[in-house]
């Protein structure tokens, strides 16, 4: 098989597997949530249904944009996905992730709704939070590996995580707010009746929430793929190791998600800053010493 | 699919809260209505279905007619409760116009004083054969943009 082959497979699982592994995963995420608030649950496939179903509803959209931005920023995280899973540059997958964010926030401005407009200012600052952390960690990742291109960890005698487990920790803390679990959902939240209504998408319909549903999957194997990374070197089996350090990752995320009640965006940016400010600080620190 | 993913919305009119209060007992892990997939949003842009407790009076006339137009097709309406349907004990209130189809068309009555959650259940379940007529007829139902003047005439439930 020679390379180009293996790169269209790649491209090909990225596209179409990927938001299959992102709705199942969503679909557990409900039925384990149900489980833990001693509920039955909504079916695994929940997830494919509503998307069908609003894709066979009206869609009015108060303006042009909304449908404009919205398919903006599905197609930015699918490219995200994609060039994550063919091994390309890690600087380039967070830049195309980072754009689909913008489109989406415009998304929420483009809109009339109080509640869209406060979901997009609270997306921004979401953004805030997060972002240094993403940026500090392909730092990390150039500090381990030697290079920013992903495929260079599969050539590595140890995985990422034993040289930068802090950054790998302060990774870890923003998953949640990418995740859009509570403690911090603030722009949106999967729970209904909040009391932004939902958010930065309360004016979406029809296929423009559809396009969020799918665009929210992609998300969350993006997310994981990114722990994945920090797992995988040159042993094959090692896949299997990163496999299940994603699916831990998961499930702690749903646990946090059910133990805590949502916090106002100050403390929610105060503590995603010190957390991983200290834990990457003290992580150069430590490479540097070695 | 609407069969498998109906999100209701739910607005409280003139009532004495009590089919409000089970409404809401239906989401608590005794009835789980998630389990059908319903998922109770505030919003009524994400709505398929719209729950209505209580009657219509001069306040809440404009509120519920927004709140259904703002709902994209396919939709449907049930009215939960004596009041709902026709006022119930609320009838002879100098305010009050009667049930919810003074205002909107309803599709589903549900009977009680207060409704049990078992039968709001059983409502939303036969609201789910009315929208997926609606879906398969593709017909876009014309808005019924009633006028104050005409609220207190009759209509008969059903959009078409
Ligand atoms: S039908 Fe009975 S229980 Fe329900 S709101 Fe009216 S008065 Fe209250």
């Amino acid at each position: 098989m020679n390379s180009f082959t293996l790169v269209l497979i790649e491209v090909l699982l990225a596209v179409i597997a990927a938001p299959i592994v992102g709705g199942l995963l969503t679909g557990i995420d409900r039925k384990i949530t149900a489980r833990m608030q001693r509920r039955k649950g909504p079916p695994l496939l929940q997830p494919f249904y509503d998307v069908a179903k609003l894709l066979q509803k009206e869609s009015s959209t108060v303006n042009m944009f909304t449908r404009f931005f919205t398919s903006f920023s599905l197609f930015f995280t699918v490219l995200a996905v994609v060039l994550l899973f063919i091994g390309q540059d890690l600087l380039l997958c967070i830049f195309s992730f980072t754009l689909a964010m913008i489109f989406f926030v415009i998304m929420g401005y483009s809109g009339y709704s109080p509640y869209s407009f406060i979901g997009a200012e609270r997306e921004l600052i979401q953004i805030m939070c997060y972002e240094p952390m993403i940026l500090i960690m392909a730092f990390g990742f150039y500090e381990s590996t030697g290079s920013f291109k992903i495929s260079e960890t599969l050539v590595q005698s140890t995985p990422v995580i034993t040289k930068i487990p802090l950054i790998f920790l302060g990774f870890i803390f923003i998953l949640t707010i990418k995740l859009r679990k509570s403690p911090f959902d603030l722009s949106m939240s999967h729970h209904a009746h909040q009391e932004l209504v939902k958010g930065i998408t309360t004016e979406l319909t029809g296929i423009c929430m559809a396009m969020v549903e799918v665009t929210h999957w992609f998300e969350t194997v993006f997310s994981l793929a990114l722990v994945y990374v920090f797992f995988i070197w040159a042993n094959p089996y090692s896949h299997v190791i990163a496999v299940a350090a994603c699916l831990i990752a998961y499930f702690l995320e749903i646990l946090i998600d059910n133990i805590f009640a949502r916090l106002k965006w100050e403390p929610v940016l105060r503590t995603s800053w010190i957390v991983t400010g200290a834990a990457s600080l003290a992580n150069f620190i430590i490479l540097g010493l070695i | 699919m609407v069969r498998k993913s109906p999100w209701i919305l739910h607005y409280d009119g003139s009532s004495c809260n009590g089919c409000d209060i089970e409404v809401l007992a239906c989401l608590t892990p005794v009835f789980d209505v998630e389990r059908f997939g319903i998922i109770n949003t505030g919003n009524p842009k994400h709505a398929d279905i719209l729950l209505i407790t209580g009657s219509i009076n001069e306040q809440n006339l404009p509120v519920v007619k927004q709140l259904y137009d703002q709902m994209p097709t396919p939709r449907a309406v049930v009215a939960i409760g004596a009041c709902a349907a026709t006022g119930g004990v609320f009838k002879d209130c100098y305010n009050v116009y009667g049930g919810v189809a003074t205002a909107i068309p309803v599709d589903v009555y549900v009977p009680g004083c207060a409704a049990r959650p078992e039968n709001i259940i059983a409502g939303v379940v036969k609201a789910l054969d009315v929208l997926e007529n609606r879906r398969v007829k593709k017909s876009k139902p014309k808005k019924e943009l009633s006028t104050r003047k005409n609220a207190k005439a009759k209509t008969t439930g059903g959009e078409e």
